[in-house]
């Protein structure tokens, strides 16, 4: 039975991987081998062990750079000031004071933090894909600090991202918002940003019921409801009815305490009740994955039947379709660029609907869902100009400031604005550009990723890699012919030299 | 009774959209329909043929360097004039070029476009790539293109105007189809209707992940099995050799036998013989550099597809001549101690070495028309920006063998052109006006039509 669960787990995985919301996310199995970035012990760590930190206490002088702040344009030749890990002034010729260390951006340009709103990197576990309803599950449980793709996407400038569930289940998990700090401890990525939650709609909840995905040798899976959008509704009008029902006994309960009713019994505490209920009371975002216009315009329609509002509809793929409903509702849109056609549902996807939504009204930001693409959100970002004509600053936005007002986070980051964190990217060339490449991200004032550092640390690397294939668990077992894959690595492993990408 | 409300609500929604839609497309129909010679939808138009000058543009011909103020003139089909003097034909309709700039239409090498419409969900009856067994030389994907499909057009509008099509599965996937992005049928589009024959290059060790269920066999059984299908490869090969040698020697000497006809080996002589290219799709460096050895084996005229770890085999590619079409540059590094730009670097490596090689998306259809940001990027990290451009122009048109017809602006090439408001490769970038085989095509797909639907909704 146990063996059973596991494999569902696995079946759920495979299958929510292999297409749509975690469109090619493939999930691998996380090893460290990129060099963390640590605060210096004592002493001078070697090159290979940490990239250089901001002085300590996350105090920085940018000179000199042509800042595009996101919420009041760009200013050329500037300088930003960081004190304590926050923006402490915006301007030029601004001096740094004491022991601050001073970087020179001249000819460069500077960026808020890129928040990339749609995230399945640095999890070990996408889907808990046994329930349509998880919404008591928690991806901070399973959070890996060392993934590499962290390291990736702050190569990117990604300072951010809203880490959710799969989209396996109607009602998936509890979301993490969280500061890209590759290498810290996990606790350390959180900073006080709203909780909110997965919910999803359409062909992968469907799909968990899919009858023709069969893994030869395994038993095949059991079907799951709902297998269809009616279904769908019902489900998530069910757990809210239970959210709505679980809540007023609580309410009833504190009532009858509060009247001095020594008697009353407290309701029994259900997890995924409570999570719920926080929804009803608009205390925990929902973060809906939809792609057409109907199942969107389905849920708005049951979250005001119930009182709350849905924070942001990702993918959003159709929004075009329905923005006015969905400014009128209030709702975040959050979608890709450009990414179209990979199934049914994405058929009417187009590049405009960013374009069209913004201008209705909706705050629009353009998000990764990969931990490929979220190396290159400002690309995304700048096809906004191109479909539908966004201004340099609102196509900016879309991977920025309106990420952070999605995730209620635009009073700490999002923009280059002072009392702000200091989540700031310096690029070679313009960010908007297919040319331009970042060369530091900066996270509260510290350094998280060097492109001169890391290049320093690949000799060093190399020599560590070269020395692991001398180990004797690495060596092929003698027999096999040259060439041959190399038993006893960790199955999964890339390491294996196959280039497969694919561990799930 | 709320509930009511909501439902009827969104049925109202739903008609008025229906009714908004149905409007804005009869019109934008009936628009059209006055200046096209079809009368089916504007994406499906063939396009406007005549002659056409584009004149006072920056033009960038690929082949040589940039002409800051010049024409283009395009006639019958074909390129027919580019230079700063030109002059403009009589009764050419003329295209103001000031603040723009003209290039050679892009070429992606690594597409299945016309024989995908959706991937996914259920939608098989949309999907020609792969048949089914092993060995098909003889499926042509020019027989399965579907000249109809959203992606051409899709395609088209952001300056991919040639793509080679090709079929997926098996070890020997089939023969690609070389088409321009425009016609209403198979033949109005192929460039060349049989281009290249694909070979998937089998290969060891599928570790581990989604492949760890299917029981593969690992270590020498795996090298066994990798083996054992590079026989049935090589076996079919030699017989196709065999087959053709019998065929000329009983054409030369009617007194010998005839062979009996074999349209599957027929279909591989030209590939046997060196004449087409033979595409071997291959990532890892050991795979790479055993399609050389293989195809040197059996003298076949070798390109590599993928690519992902051509730079570790630059030299080897250099020192054997073979080109590659690379398809990896946005691609995740494929092991976890990779440097995180080691697919951005790629291309700059191979041209450092001095490989012949092309960038494409790799991807099947939709994602076709970001090919211009993948050589952006490469651009970004050490790939000459002038290189960047041919990567998508000059040169897969010379790895295909049509160096002579695409890939650059020069007097007698197809008319395959695109006229931009800025950097073709940005993404910022709107392309302006739009040329294939010397037509002038109108700037729409469902995409756009979709957004002149939808726009202005309240």
């Amino acid at each position: 039975m146990r063996k059973l669960f596991a494999l569902l787990v696995s079946i759920a995985t495979v299958v929510a991987s292999f297409g749509g919301a975690t469109a090619s996310a493939q999930r691998r199995t996380p090893q460290r081998t990129q060099p963390a970035p640590t605060k210096p012990e004592s002493g001078t760590p070697s090159a290979a062990e940490a990239p250089p930190t901001a002085s300590a206490a996350g105090d920085l002088l940018i000179r000199n750079a042509t800042i595009l702040t996101a919420s009041h344009g760009t200013l050329e030749n500037s300088d930003i000031l960081v004190r304590k890990g926050k923006i402490a002034a915006v301007g030029r010729n601004l001096s740094a004071g004491e022991g601050v260390k001073v970087v020179d951006a001249s000819g460069k340009f500077v960026t808020p933090g890129i928040i990339d709103c749609h995230s399945h990197s640095a999890i070990d576990a996408i889907n808990e894909g046994t329930l349509s309803v998880t919404s008591m599950v928690r991806i901070r449980d399973v959070m890996n600090p060392t993934d590499i793709d962290v390291y990736r996407a702050l190569a990117g400038g990604v300072t951010a991202q809203n880490t959710l569930h799969g989209s396996a289940n109607t009602i998936g998990g509890q979301n993490a918002v969280v500061k890209m700090k590759y290498g810290r401890p996990i606790n350390e990525w959180f900073f006080g940003a709203p909780p909110g939650i997965k919910f999803a709609l359409g062909e992968n909840v469907k799909r968990s019921n899919n009858q023709n995905f069969i893994i030869v040798g395994q038993p095949q899976a059991p079907r799951r409801y709902p297998a269809t959008r009616m279904g769908q509704e019902e489900v998530i009008r069910d757990a809210l009815t239970r959210a709505r029902n679980y809540k007023r006994d609580w309410d009833d309960y504190r009532a009858a305490q509060s009247r001095g009713d020594r008697n009353a019994i407290p309701p029994r505490r259900d997890l995924q009740l409570e999570a719920l209920v926080e929804v009803l009371e608009g205390k925990r975002f929902v973060h809906a994955h939809s792609y057409r216009s109907d199942e969107m315009l389905m849920l708005m329609n049951i979250a005001e039947e119930f009182g709350f509002r849905i924070k942001t509809l990702q993918h959003v793929l159709e929004g075009y379709k329905i923005a006015p409903e969905i400014a009128r509702h209030g709702a975040g849109a959050s979608a890709f660029a450009d990414f179209w056609g990979y199934k049914l549902e994405a058929y009417d996807a187009i590049p405009y609907d960013v374009a069209i939504m913004t201008r209705a009204g909706v705050v629009s930001t353009v998000n990764s869902d990969d931990a490929g693409r979220a190396r290159r959100l400002n690309i995304e970002a700048a096809k906004m100009m191109k479909y539908g004509g966004l201004t340099e600053q609102e196509a900016l936005r879309t991977v920025t400031l309106n990420a952070a007002i999605q995730l209620g986070i635009d009073n700490r980051t999002g923009s280059i604005d002072v009392g702000k964190d200091a989540d700031l990217v310096i690029w070679n060339g313009h960010p908007l550009s297919v040319y331009s490449r970042v060369d530091q991200t900066y996270i509260e004032g510290e350094l998280f990723f060097d492109r001169e550092q890391d290049i320093k640390n690949r000799a060093a690397l190399e020599r560590e890699r070269q020395e692991l294939e001398k180990a004797e668990p690495n060596q092929a077992p003698s027999g096999a012919p040259a060439g041959a894959p190399q038993r006893g690595r960790r199955p999964g492993s890339q390491d294996d030299d196959d280039g497969d990408g694919g561990n799930n | 009774m709320n509930r009511q409300t909501t439902h009827t609500n969104s049925v109202a929604h739903v008609s008025r959209v229906l009714c908004a839609t149905l409007f804005v497309a009869l019109a934008s129909l009936a628009a059209v329909a006055q200046q096209a010679s079809s009368n089916m939808g504007p994406a499906f138009q063939s396009g406007t043929p005549g002659t056409f000058a584009i004149r006072g543009a920056h033009i960038f011909p690929v082949s040589g360097p940039d002409i800051e103020n010049g024409t283009v003139v395009i006639s019958n089909g074909k390129i027919a004039a580019v230079g700063a003097n030109v002059s403009v034909p009589a009764g050419a309709h003329v295209i103001d070029g000031r603040g723009l700039s003209v290039y050679p239409g892009m070429i992606d090498l690594g597409t299945s476009i016309g024989l995908i419409e959706i991937t996914e969900q259920g939608a098989t009856g949309w999907v020609d790539t792969q048949e089914v067994g092993e060995l098909n030389p003889n499926a042509k994907a020019f027989y399965g293109i579907n000249p109809h499909s959203s992606h051409v057009a899709v395609t088209r509008v952001n300056g991919v105007t040639t793509v080679l099509s090709s079929p997926l599965g098996g070890l020997v996937s089939g023969q690609s189809a070389l088409i321009n992005l425009l016609g209403s049928t198979a033949p109005e589009m192929a460039v060349e209707r049989f281009a290249a024959l694909v070979v998937n290059y089998p290969r060891t060790g599928f570790g581990g992940g989604f492949f760890a269920f299917q029981q593969q066999p690992q270590g020498a059984d795996a090298a066994t099995q990798r083996d054992r299908q590079l026989e049935q490869i090589r076996k079919q090969l030699r017989d196709a050799d065999a087959y053709a040698r019998a065929v000329d020697a009983a054409n030369a000497d009617p007194k010998l036998p005839r062979a009996e006809r074999d349209v599957v080996l027929e279909s591989l002589v030209p590939y046997v013989r060196g004449q087409k290219p033979v595409i071997f799709r291959a990532d890892r460096d050991a795979d790479i550099r055993g399609a050389v050895r293989f195809a040197e084996e059996l003298k076949l005229k070798p390109i590599i597809l993928g690519g992902n770890d051509s730079w570790k085999a630059a030299q080897f590619l250099k020192e054997h001549n073979v080109p590659v079409i690379l398809t990896g540059v946005l691609d995740l590094p494929s092991r976890e101690d990779d440097p995180y730009d080691v697919m951005y670097e790629c291309a700059s490596k191979l041209q450092q070495a001095g490989v012949q090689f092309a960038i494409s998306t790799g991807d099947t259809a939709s994602d076709v028309r970001t090919l211009p940001y993948h050589a952006g990027m490469a651009a970004a990290f050490g790939l000459p920006k002038a290189e960047a451009l041919k990567a998508v122009t000059l040169y897969p048109a010379q790895i295909i063998g049509y160096g002579n017809q695409l890939g650059s602006l020069d007097v007698g090439k197809i008319g395959n052109v695109v006229v931009t408001d800025g950097d073709l490769l940005e993404a910022r970038t709107n392309i302006r006006h739009l040329f294939i085989n010397g037509r002038e095509v109108p700037l729409v797909s469902k995409h756009t039509e979709l957004y002149d639907a939808f726009k202005n909704r309240k």
